[in-house]
């Protein structure tokens, strides 16, 4: 009986075996609930589909880097085939990437990350440079005849975020003034900006640095005679650009963000396949109100 | 011979004496001193003015909402830890309800529907409370998570994002949106509401046979069932109500945003327990006020909103909020134990 049990056993195993499909594992610090990070998921779950690989998505609930390095490791103890990693504070995070490389997984790094991925060993960048795509804001800002600006950082600690402001201000070329958000919030949000605009009259640009901010933004500045522009797509931010009360939003294509490290991997591990980038940028490409139209039907299907 | 002495319950209370007897005193210094601050360090720039003022009232009004009832519950002895997820929750339903590409309502008729589910919710916390005979914090805490989680989910489930925005032209249509989104003599409807909540919930509490009811369930449930008070049926109206103020500041963000996502409330179950203890409430039941958890929230607004007005460096906008907290609970304290010595 015990044998016949053990026979069963290792056939039923070495019927897994036979159907093992590659495995990655993909480590976000995005928050499940941002809707940016929904649309990189998208992404990532419709790579899973066309490759044909299993992935499994994690990501902390809370912006928190500790625990983001506690799932890199416990990904890299389940031994997958590869690992997707979003960088967004590369010291808190080295050990853990570093360990994953040393364990012989290629790693594949996405979103944020993109000037030390190379220095942690990971294979590629799949992303945009936080620095050059806030630069990018204020020097369209700056043409646009923008001489006052603030920033309105809903992710204070996100390193990432830090830069985007700091490309942003520089690309301006004016003293930073950022005001920091709770992303709960909607009405807070509305208000904050609303004082710092009545603080402040001569402020005559706002950048805010996703989707969840915006929204209120847009309410708060109606009526206004000022340049708005937002980092990342949603149906309102893309409704906004459409009736010209937005100047421009800054897509990443983060679906893209999603998509290709699964496609790259499943290569890499199939038939030892890599592009021969360090880094593959997927923007900043600027949403501005001439080409809002054709994107707004990708945003509502959670593409863009 | 007998030498009447007066009944020392009768002893004549000086006007002082009886404002000291009063919860909310210590709120009401707390705002003169957070309000006196900001108008010296900001008054220049904007914060005195009409629109300044509006600015904080309508943060202020939408946590006040919330802070009304969360005093009730306090006073009665219970916590909820989940109506920061149930704004979220009740904010995604009314706009997927409503929203064209899912639900089409009307929007006063999601609400409707929003609402029963809340009620729901607040009926099931307290029921589970009452009976396990857990804290309420361990309750609510595992509701906050749950519905926190659950909305992230189904919300993705349906639209595949977490925001759900596009619902203008539905809500335009609504005449009820009004009652959310107006202004009543210049300021937004949400101030009416929070005025109407805080005075209504306040003559319960002081006027009424079930506010004293509610003063006995949070100081000696077992003392207050012996003489007949229904603490279960007190209670779980309490966790029930503290869910439908959850859904009205969520009607009032998904109307005037024409927006919402899972996100929204985050954080505002601990600012209204805040509110409340600044305002008077004691974590342990029994003791505190309606206007007083009012007052805590436009404490907390006037820090949030005033910051920025003024010069300080917004990096240390939490701290800011956080002394403040501290110095008007501290403060808060001190009268308290003056005011007992009033009483003895």
């Amino acid at each position: 009986m015990k044998k016949l049990l053990l026979g069963a056993l290792l056939v039923m195993g070495m019927g897994l075996a036979m159907a093992q499909q590659i495995r990655i594992v993909v480590v976000s610090h995005g928050q499940a609930a941002d809707p940016f990070w929904s649309v990189v998921k998208n992404g990532v779950d419709q790579a899973a589909k066309d490759m044909n690989v299993r992935v499994e998505y994690r990501a902390p609930e809370t912006f928190d880097m500790v625990r983001m390095a506690q799932l890199i490791d416990a990904a890299v103890a389940s031994r997958p085939n590869a690992i997707v990693v979003s960088i967004p504070d590369a010291k808190a995070l080295e050990r853990s990437i570093t360990a994953a490389v040393k364990a012989g997984i290629p790693v594949v790094s996405m979103n944020s990350g993109s000037d030390v991925a190379e220095k942690l060993g990971v294979l590629l960048h799949v992303g945009q440079t936080e620095y050059e795509a806030g630069l990018g804001a204020g020097k369209r800002m700056k043409a646009a005849g923008v001489k006052n600006a603030i920033c309105i950082n809903q992710e204070v600690g996100n390193v990432a975020l830090d830069l985007r402001c700091k490309g942003f201000f520089d690309g301006l070329g004016i003293k930073p003034n950022v005001i920091p958000v709770k992303i709960g919030d909607p009405t807070g949000i509305r208000n904050a900006v609303a004082a710092a605009l009545q603080k402040d009259p001569t402020i005559d640009g706002v950048l805010t640095l996703g989707p969840t901010a915006a929204e209120p933004v847009l309410q708060a500045i109606e009526g206004k005679k000022l340049v708005f522009g937002t980092f990342d797509l949603s149906p309102a931010v893309l409704k906004a650009l459409s009736e010209k009360k937005m100047a421009f939003a800054i897509d990443q294509q983060q679906w893209l963000q999603g998509y290709l490290p699964i496609v790259i991997l499943a290569n890499y591990v199939r038939y030892g396949l890599l592009p021969a980038n360090n880094v593959i940028l997927t923007g900043p490409g600027f949403v501005t109100p001439e080409n809002a139209a054709q994107v707004i039907d990708l945003s509502k299907k959670g593409i863009r | 011979m007998a030498v009447r002495t007066q009944d020392e319950r009768l002893r004549p209370i000086s006007l002082w004496q009886r404002l000291l007897l009063r919860p909310e005193l210590g709120s009401i210094a707390g705002l003169i001193v957070v309000f006196g601050f900001f108008a010296i360090a900001a008054g220049d720039s904007g914060f005195l003015t009409w629109a300044g003022t509006r600015n904080y009232l309508e943060v202020a009004a939408q946590l006040g909402i919330l802070a009304a009832a969360v005093a009730l519950l306090m006073i009665g002895g219970e916590f909820d830890l989940s109506v920061g997820s149930m704004i979220g929750v009740a904010a995604v339903m009314m706009a997927i309800l409503s929203h064209p590409d899912y639900g089409g309502l009307p929007i006063s008729f999601s609400l409707v529907i929003t609402l029963g589910f809340a009620l729901l919710i607040g009926y099931f916390n307290g029921w589970l409370v009452l009976r396990t005979g857990l804290p309420s914090f361990i309750v609510t805490l595992a509701m906050m998570f749950i519905l926190s989680g659950a909305n992230i989910g189904f919300t993705k489930l349906i639209t595949k994002l977490t925001i759900v925005s596009g619902l203008g032209d539905s809500l335009a249509k609504d005449p009820l949106s009004f009652l959310f989104t107006g202004a009543l003599l210049g300021l937004p409807a949400a101030v009416w509401w929070w005025l109407a909540a805080t005075l209504v919930l306040s003559w319960v509490l002081l006027r009424t046979p079930f506010g004293n009811w509610i003063f006995g369930a949070g100081g000696d449930p077992t003392a207050a069932r012996n003489v007949g008070v229904p603490v279960r049926r007190v209670k779980i109206t309490l966790f029930m109500l503290t869910a439908a103020a959850a859904t009205l500041v969520a009607a009032i963000q998904v109307m005037g945003l024409g927006s919402a996502n899972v996100l929204q409330g985050q954080g505002k179950e601990l600012e209204a327990v805040a509110a409340s203890v600044i305002g008077g409430c004691l974590l342990s039941g029994g003791y505190g006020s309606v206007i007083g958890a009012g007052i805590g929230a436009l404490i907390l607004a006037i820090v949030q909103q005033g910051i920025v007005y003024t010069n300080i460096d917004l990096d240390w906008f939490k701290v800011m909020v956080g002394g403040m907290i501290l110095g008007a609970v501290i403060l808060n304290n001190y009268l308290r134990k003056l005011s007992l010595q009033v009483r003895r």
